[in-house]
């Protein structure tokens, strides 16, 4: 083997790697934060037993599941501009990731949601609350509880396809591994630091996570 | 005038009619057992009495407001009519407390430092003033039962509907269930309770309801009922409880 490694040649780029950092957590924070709002609507609509709210949300799961991330990040990015909606890179990756993340993610609260015992339902309807009131109040904490750790890993997966975002000019952590090594050709190295870090966040999204949920659902969890 | 009224109700799953015709009145303070063999109907009519079941025929008042009207109603009848059900159905991620607390704040818009020391003197009521903050997970199946009392009890409603309440607990855990409801009903509580507790239903029941196959088949207070059975249907029901 004659390659000589040379981590020294990019050490350099830190500043860019921790900018990059920056810009895939900003992704990360908003697109969940958002898509998991966008799930619990999607979980509730697919519930309600309503078809006027059910089927269209049925469909736009099935469009998101079955068609790739990136060709959805494109038609936002590239292919709504026709309809006069112009986002930046960063508002269009983080759409992507909502609309994603949201499609997904309905359907993993939907099974949470069903999977509640009918006696809790009943037990708020005989204590005078409405139907929304009892979703909000008795079903949904314990709904997600049942499926955090799925959620967890959703979340991580859409973490880590934010990555595909550099595509669109986004100078998240893929961007600037691709980069440096355009600058420093030293791909090897720009990569392996790009993959540990990647590694590292997405163990350290998950732990946070799974400790925010014991957090949230302190109660459920005692059982 | 009776608290809760019930006129001719029918209701059927399918094809298979669960109540052929139930005609009750309820006076306030009374304690009633609705008594008989599995799939006689009682549950069912029990949570017709709270729109938990809807019915066919008939109709249902409670403290003057019908049943079936709309579900703004129901949900105002729904805080005159507590129900304790045989699994608890406690909420799980919330704490002994908030568990009590949680109605009176949504439903009534109790502000919560008052709807907090309702929820302490119902918990002391039934004797667990000291788990407020304990979450349900925490507490044995008595406990558990106690605290759904509590929780019903916080919408200070007229009468309560007791579904087989202590048929999940441990036999150990009975008895401090039951002392409970025997000073709701030494209070003057009306309840209206499904139960396979004999010796209990009788000593503290007004009245005794024994149903069979989807009818009240026959009805008097308890000693009638017990040394007096007018029907072999309630006499060979009566027999197979003392022999068990």
């Amino acid at each position: 083997m004659t390659y000589q490694f040379d981590f020294g040649a990019i050490i350099g780029y830190w500043p860019m790697m921790l900018h990059g950092i920056a810009i895939t957590a900003e992704l990360t924070l908003f697109g969940t934060a958002l898509g998991i709002a966008v799930a619990v609507l999607g979980g509730w609509a697919r519930t309600s037993g309503k078809l006027w709210l059910n089927l269209p949300v049925t469909v736009y799961v099935e469009l998101i599941r079955n068609t790739p991330f990136i060709v959805q990040l494109f038609f936002i990015f590239f292919g709504l501009p026709a309809l006069g909606l112009r986002l930046d890179a960063v508002d269009a990756s983080i759409l992507a990731m909502v609309v994603n993340l949201g499609a997904y993610g309905t359907e993993i609260v939907r099974a949470g949601l069903m999977a509640t015992p009918r006696g809790q339902v009943e037990a708020g309807a005989s204590l005078g609350l409405s139907k929304p009131q009892i979703f909000w109040y008795i079903v949904l904490a314990p709904s997600l509880a049942r499926i955090w750790p799925a959620l967890a890993s959703q979340v991580v997966i859409v973490m880590l396809g934010s990555s595909v975002c550099s595509q669109i000019s986004v100078q998240e952590l893929t961007y600037v591994a691709s980069y440096i090594q355009s600058r420093s050709f030293r791909a090897f190295e720009a990569y392996f630091v790009v993959t540990a870090l990647y590694l590292v966040l997405a163990l350290a999204l998950r732990q946070a996570l799974l400790a925010a949920g014991r957090h949230l659902f302190k109660g459920v969890q005692a059982r | 005038m009776p608290l809760i009224s019930l006129t001719d109700i029918h209701k059927s799953y399918g094809q298979n009619e669960v109540l052929k015709g139930i005609t009750l009145d309820i006076e306030p303070g009374e304690v009633i057992a609705l008594i008989g063999k599995s799939g006689s109907g009682k549950s069912t009519l029990l949570r017709c009495i709270n729109g938990l079941e809807t019915y066919q025929q008939g109709s249902i008042r409670v403290a003057g407001t019908s049943v079936l009207e709309s579900a703004g109603q129901l949900r105002l009848l729904r805080q005159k009519v507590g129900m304790i059900f045989q699994q608890f159905n406690l909420f799980p991620h919330l704490s002994v407390g908030r568990n009590v607390m949680l109605a009176p704040m949504v439903v009534k818009k109790t502000g919560k430092a008052e709807a907090e020391a309702l929820a302490k003197e119902m918990l002391t009521r039934v004797g667990l003033g000291q788990k407020f903050d304990a979450y349900p997970g925490q507490l044995s199946g008595g406990q558990q039962q106690r605290v759904a009392i509590a929780r019903a009890l916080a919408m200070q409603p007229l009468a309560l509907l007791c579904d087989e309440i202590t048929s999940a607990l441990d036999p150990e855990l009975v008895n401090e269930v039951l002392a409970v409801v025997r000073d709701l009903a030494a209070q003057g509580m009306t309840l209206v309770m499904v139960t396979h507790e004999m010796r209990f239903a009788r000593e503290v029941c007004h009245r005794l309801v024994f149903m069979h196959q989807g009818r009240i088949h026959e009805s008097g207070p308890p000693e009638q009922v017990f040394t007096a059975p007018q029907t072999p249907e309630l006499r060979q029901f009566i027999g197979q409880r003392d022999a068990a």
